[in-house]
């Protein structure tokens, strides 16, 4: 096994899996937290709601399941149309978890697609960034968006790879790969991630991680899916550092040695 | 006096900090975070914290999101 020191940094700080998991959509928090445990993910999101006044006050809390202490919880803003409702989120976020200033950013255009609303992300990320919070930005695959997210300081850039929770895999590889080398800052897919060669692909394509929720809490055994994805990111990786070998279109290139073949002359 | 919690109106006896408000809720312990009236209070701040008549609250946590 060739072992390697390939570590994903993210504002400073640097994690061993480039695998991170949502926690919405579960049957409970048995299987978010098996699931969790076996994606490898250190990195996980959650959303932040209303708490239910009056009602089971001792049912156990999301954060029991997953302790601060175990896991980097990223707090994000789903559910948010506008820039400021996405900058209150978070500052509650930031209360709520002591002080931790990691956040995923998202403001969505679009009830039936999710679908970012690039020009109140650029205002939330502004406010947030001059706010010390280091942002993770969930955007659309525009490079030059990309690029204005990452001027205005965001810690990693997220492009979608299809809608939330569509689990079409990668639509535009060729946006992305251009988001990826005009890059400074970590790029990671989110969003739209189907199944294990959906992850790979994104990592061959050269994406520093993969964020993905729907596809493992959506399979018929999540944690199955878990552990396929955890290989999925580890292959991609890999081929992606391994260098593949260049295609050839109508070309073919034999493996074996075209010299000695029994019957020639 | 009478608060919104969360969108909802209700009515509390004996409630005067933010801290009171919690415990009257079963909710002190919890791992929660409180916005007054737009404005994020500290923990460290919920004893001390007063509620006026009116004021608008929020309460929220943490729940699983993608």
């Amino acid at each position: 096994m060739i072992d390697m020191d390939d570590l994903l940094s993210i504002a400073g700080k640097s994690y061993h899996s480039r695998l991170l998991v949502g926690t919405g959509k579960y049957r409970d928090f048995a299987e978010t937290r098996a699931a969790v445990e076996v994606s490898g993910a250190q990195i996980v999101t959650v959303a932040i709601r209303r708490t239910n006044i009056g009602q089971h006050p001792n049912e156990p809390n999301l954060l029991d399941v997953l302790p601060p202490e175990k896991f980097t919880l990223l707090p994000n803003t789903a559910g948010c149309y506008t820039a400021m409702d996405a900058v209150r989120t978070l500052r509650l976020a930031r209360e709520l978890l002591d002080g931790h200033s990691l956040v995923k950013l998202e403001v969505l255009g679009d009830q039936q697609t999710l679908f970012p609303d690039v020009v109140a992300t650029l205002e939330a990320a502004k406010l947030l960034v001059k706010e010390d919070f280091q942002v993770m930005v969930y955007t659309s695959d525009d490079p030059i968006v990309a690029r204005q997210l990452e001027d205005i300081g965001c810690v990693a850039i997220m492009p979608l790879a299809s809608l939330i929770g569509s689990g079409m895999g990668i639509l535009n590889p060729w946006n992305l790969q251009i988001i990826i080398e005009n890059a400074h800052v970590p790029v990671l897919v989110d969003a739209g991630v189907g199944t294990a060669s959906d992850a790979t692909i994104a990592m061959e394509l050269g994406c520093d991680g993969v964020l993905m929720n729907s596809a493992i809490a959506g399979a018929r055994n999540p944690a199955l899916m878990a552990q396929a994805m955890r290989k999925a990111v580890e292959a991609g990786r890999e081929a992606y550092l391994a260098g593949r070998m260049p295609r050839k279109t109508y070309q073919a290139s034999p493996s074996s040695p075209m010299e000695g073949m029994i019957g020639h002359t | 006096m009478q608060l919104v919690i969360n969108g909802q109106s209700q009515c509390f006896d004996n409630v005067n900090s933010v801290l009171q408000l919690l415990e009257s809720l079963s909710l002190q312990d919890k791992r929660i975070a409180v916005e007054c009236n737009g404005e994020i209070i500290p923990r460290s701040t919920f004893p001390s914290h007063l509620l006026t008549d009116g004021d608008q609250l929020e309460i929220i946590v943490a729940v699983g999101g993608g």
